[in-house]
């Protein structure tokens, strides 16, 4: 199975890491791009098409797992990429870093195929684990330090609370096995106030895994602090394994209590529709700004699971890979940005871009534009997909909400081309930016990603659709 | 529809090839401009977006020649499967009243691309390369039946407009596109939602299954309003029209023609394919209101335009008014109906307003012209500024007081044909649209004229003006086409009505039956 060979590899990476001194420190980083590569490749040819159970039946193999694989590897490879630059800039370009990358990978790729709440909450903890380590990882940074500490305390909270929800939810039904609460829960007969205390705390436990609002706190400070190739890291993968975690635990085990956690879900999205689209008109600094764009996605994302129906999942899917293809480019942005040695995440800093490098600021104008959801851009096909879940459920109000939220949300995403475009660089920031051929390629690449999977979003549309159906 | 496909498909490709070459050339003029640093490069950039523009331009001239007359179903269809999973297509076709649209578009982008040359000196070909891509997107809006591809183009062609107003635009033009942009988007999102609704209702997103989907009166009330937002925005109606003043005034020359000509027409194109067919029995109950609207932008707008001290401005508001002819005709359906019971008069008046519609792009085009030929040479656009232009400026003078006159309705121009033919279709509905709808003449002689007499005629002002030099072969050469096709249109405008004709005559029919 593709974790066994991952973890197998991680530990090969870390032997390896011992023995090489700093300045071979790219065999470590091949050598985790390989470790990546093989998974992926093992994840791809031993993908059922239906669903089979091992380990007693608390992991499970589908087209969903398969999927969330897949991109969480290629995502973390992308951030893997755009990180060697930035880590040899700072003399932070150590092996420790991939190895927690992998780790955390692994504790995604556990989340994403557990089928009992066990093994997900190990999997949870697993990639918590390593996140904290990597959010710390310049250790000069006093800021990283301040926030690793916020996320790893936070982040406590929510793992206790989830699994005291998961407690409450084993009370109920009498199993941990989703498949197993699911039965048990449709045969009904249920303790319904012991449901709904429990069904509440797992949904604080996935909302902060989200970042959804009223459990956002912890993400603009994360997002801020740590080093920004870690920013990119935290704002990728991760979020396919909270979306597995959603869908595992609200879908597969609680389906049938749609009822009960669709109307709490509706007030966090469209919580956090506005408190992220409003607030990160306020931001200064580009980090913070994606990190409260990023809450104002996840409102879209969980109004994908208020539609109820499996074309809501499948569009909350499509929109996270969306997402996090978008994300990724635009953190990756401002490691470019930040290529000459100060950390270029000002809004500022972009003053002129389209001056001074009218190809990149091209690249950003495109994932720009996609992050309001214009068309053609891949941004525009989630949103759509989620309005028409949304619409097809009967929920047109919530559906014209999202939509205004999204209006209001253009304003910010329309200040960087404007700052980029219509400004012009004050003082000595006018260089043209910097940057290695990787930092170059991987990041026109993935933008004009952006722009074809625009013009022919077909092929995974049809890939997430199918993802669920089997 | 069946039929029409099978013997039209010797013909497919054509429309394809002018929403993509444009857009392709575009890329390749950015191509071109990335490595021009120096003059002699920027003429390659130059040379290659013209000629990708007349090559367009020629190319759009079979859907005129070759256009069927007689029959109201699509032509030059293109349908091919784009987004399976939900039954979305690409699917492109015109009718009578796409066709004159598109090949108002493929006309004045040449215009407006050669008007540039030594004119846009920042960045010329990114400035050549984003009306190329404009130039795609608009072509895609009015040939796309698809109503996902039609909605794909009219929102990705904000993100042109937004670049070429924010960089090439005047002092506030920051302000002004953002405000652009927010406002048209804002509309735009509600269509998606009930375009959404209708594919849900549906099951496809063809626009032609939208048209006989039946639909009850509180559904279609919904849909008509959430319509209305994204194309009131664009037409721009009173009162969301506070936008386009400050676009046009700030936007480029060749960004305020576009807007003009082309850009306002999609919000009556909008209303012609979308709000009036799928949902008539809504637009016929609150035609009233849409008919208020449209005589409060003649009239008060009318008012507005008289006051403006800027010459863009004064012109922005003019179109304004203009537009409100526009969706007068349209919506005067009902009431015609039901005073005379016949539809003659309510094809008259549809008639009418697409005439408008393409005699606005062109006259308001020539105007921003001649104002664009002004500024390049004072950097003013007050028109306290000007005064005696005709002593320094003979040649120009004649054209833009033909253009004037032309807008304020003289017969014999396009203006008049238009504007008649709503104002006599008023008439049968209600003596007092007429009335309200005629002091257009009055009012728009009044602006324009009282305009030019005071940048034209007089005295010569000031030392400035006294410098002037008049046009050259180039200014001369766009706003002497525009005039002879204003003048052509005027004369003999037998050929667009013939075009229009069966197309409209199948819109009042359709739209009189009610889908209850």
């Amino acid at each position: 199975m593709a974790e066994i060979f991952l973890a197998c590899g991680l530990c090969v990476v870390l032997v390896v890491d011992l023995f090489v001194s700093d300045r071979n420190r790219d065999l470590t980083f091949s050598l985790a791009l390989i470790v990546l590569i093989g998974t992926a490749w093992i994840s791809w040819t031993t993908g059922h098409a239906g669903q089979v159970l091992t380990f007693g039946g608390s992991f499970v193999s589908d087209p969903l797992a398969q999927l969330l694989k897949i991109f969480s590897i290629a995502a973390v490879f992308v951030s893997f990429l755009y990180s060697r630059d930035y880590l040899k800039q700072r003399n932070i370009f150590k092996g420790e870093y991939y190895v927690l990358g992998l780790f955390a990978l692994l504790g995604i790729m556990v989340m994403i195929s557990a089928y009992s709440m066990m093994t997900m909450y190990l999997g949870l903890e697993m990639m918590s684990l390593a996140l904290y380590a990597m959010i710390a990882f310049d250790r000069e940074s006093p800021v990283s330090g301040e926030a690793a500490m916020k996320y790893f305390i936070l982040g406590a909270i929510a793992s206790g609370t989830l699994l005291y929800g998961i407690s409450f939810i084993y009370g109920v039904t009498g199993s941990l096995q989703i498949g197993e609460i699911s039965a048990a829960l449709t045969a009904g007969a249920m303790n319904e106030t012991s449901l709904l205390i429990g069904l509440a705390f797992v949904l604080v436990g996935i909302a902060f895994k989200f970042g959804a609002v009223p459990f956002h706190m912890w993400l603009p400070d994360v997002y801020h602090g740590a080093p920004t190739s870690v920013t990119l890291f935290v704002g990728t993968a991760p979020k396919l394994a909270a979306i597995a975690l959603a869908v595992r635990i609200l879908v597969e085990a609680l389906g049938s209590v749609g009822h009960l956690w669709e109307p709490m879900l509706l007030v966090l999205a469209v919580l956090s529709l506005a408190v992220g689209n409003i607030v990160a008109i306020a931001q200064t600094n580009i980090k913070r700004m994606l990190a409260y764009s990023t809450i104002g996605h996840v409102g879209f994302i969980l109004l994908g699971f208020v539609a109820g129906s499996h074309a809501g999942v499948e569009a909350a899917l499509f929109y996270t890979i969306v997402y996090i293809l978008m994300a990724a480019g635009a953190f990756g942005m401002v490691i470019l940005m930040s290529s000459n040695g100060h950390d270029a995440d000002r809004l500022d800093d972009f003053r002129g871009l389209g001056r001074r490098s009218p190809w990149f600021a091209a690249m950003m104008l495109l994932l720009m534009v996609s992050m309001i959801g214009v068309p053609p851009l891949a941004g525009f096909y989630a949103k759509w997909w989620v309005l028409t879940a949304l619409v097809n459920s009967g929920h047109v109000w919530p559906a014209v909400v999202a939509v205004l939220f999204s209006v209001i949300g253009a304003f910010y995403y329309l200040r960087v081309i404007r700052l980029m475009y219509f400004d012009d660089a004050e003082g000595e920031a006018g260089a043209p930016v910097a940057g290695g051929w990787l930092m170059r390629t991987v990041l026109s690449a993935n933008a004009l990603g952006v722009l074809a999977l625009g013009i022919l979003p077909g092929g995974l549309l049809e890939m997430c659709a199918r993802a669920l159906s089997g | 529809m069946a039929h029409s496909r099978r013997e039209q498909l010797n013909m497919s490709g054509i429309l394809s090839t002018l929403i993509w070459l444009p857009v392709l050339g575009g890329l390749l003029v950015l191509a071109a401009g990335r490595w021009s640093t120096d003059n002699r490069r920027e003429g390659l950039a130059y040379w290659l977006a013209i000629s990708t523009a007349v090559a367009t331009f020629v190319i759009s001239l079979p859907l005129f020649t070759q256009f069927d007359t007689s029959t109201a179903s699509m032509q030059f269809v293109e349908r091919a499967p784009w987004i399976q999973v939900f039954k979305v297509e690409y699917f492109l076709g015109v009718d009578g009243l796409s066709m004159p649209l598109i090949l108002l578009t493929t006309f004045l982008t040449p215009l407006v691309l050669l008007a540039a040359k030594n004119v846009i000196k920042d960045r010329p070909a990114q400035y050549l390369a984003a009306f190329l891509i404009l130039e795609g997107l608009m072509i895609g809006v009015f040939s796309a039946l698809d109503a996902l591809l039609f909605y794909v183009f009219w929102e990705a062609m904000l993100i042109p407009m937004f670049v070429i107003i924010g960089v090439w635009g005047g002092e506030r033009r920051i302000y002004a596109t953002l405000k652009f942009f927010l406002y048209t988007f804002l509309g735009s999102v509600f269509m998606l939602v009930a375009l959404i609704y209708l594919y849900l209702q549906a099951g496809s997103y063809s626009i032609l299954d939208f048209h006989d989907l039946p639909l009850s009166q509180v559904e279609q009330t919904w849909i008509f309003l959430a319509f209305l937002a994204a194309f009131a925005v664009k037409v721009p109606m009173w009162p969301v029209h506070t936008w386009l003043p400050d676009a046009h005034v700030e936007a480029p020359t060749g960004g305020s023609v576009i807007l003009a000509a082309v850009l306002l027409k999609m919000g009556g194109y909008g209303f012609i394919r979308f709000s009036l067919p799928i949902t008539p029995d809504a637009s016929r109950s609150l035609d009233l209101l849409m008919i208020g609207l449209s005589l409060v932008a003649v009239v008060y707008i009318g008012f507005v335009a008289l006051a403006q001290k800027d010459m863009k401005k004064l012109i922005a508001y003019s179109s304004i008014a203009h537009m409100g002819f526009v969706i007068l005709g349209f919506f005067i359906v009902w009431k015609i109906l039901a005073r005379t019971g016949v539809t003659d008069g309510a094809v008259m008046g549809m008639t009418g307003a697409m005439v408008q519609m393409i005699s606005h792009g062109l006259i308001s085009g020539a105007l921003f012209f001649s104002i664009g030929v002004m500024y390049d040479r004072m950097h003013s656009r007050q028109i306290a500024d000007y005064g005696g232009v005709i002593n320094t400026m003979p040649k120009f003078a004649a054209l833009i007081v033909f253009f004037a006159l032309a807008n304020a309705g003289l017969p014999g121009t396009s203006g008049f044909v238009g504007e008649f033919l709503v104002i006599l279709a008023a008439f049968r509905a209600d003596f007092w649209y007429a009335f309200f709808a005629a002091t257009t003449l009055v009012l728009g002689a009044g602006y324009t004229l009282w305009m030019i007499k005071r940048v034209i005629f007089g005295a010569v002002a000031n030392e400035k003006v006294a410098q002037l030099t008049d046009l050259n072969g180039r200014e001369f050469f766009v706003l002497a086409v525009l005039a002879v096709f204003i003048l052509g249109l005027g004369l003999w405008p037998a050929p667009l009505v013939d075009v229009l004709s069966a197309s409209v005559e199948h819109l009042v029919n359709h739209i009189t039956q009610s889908k209850l």
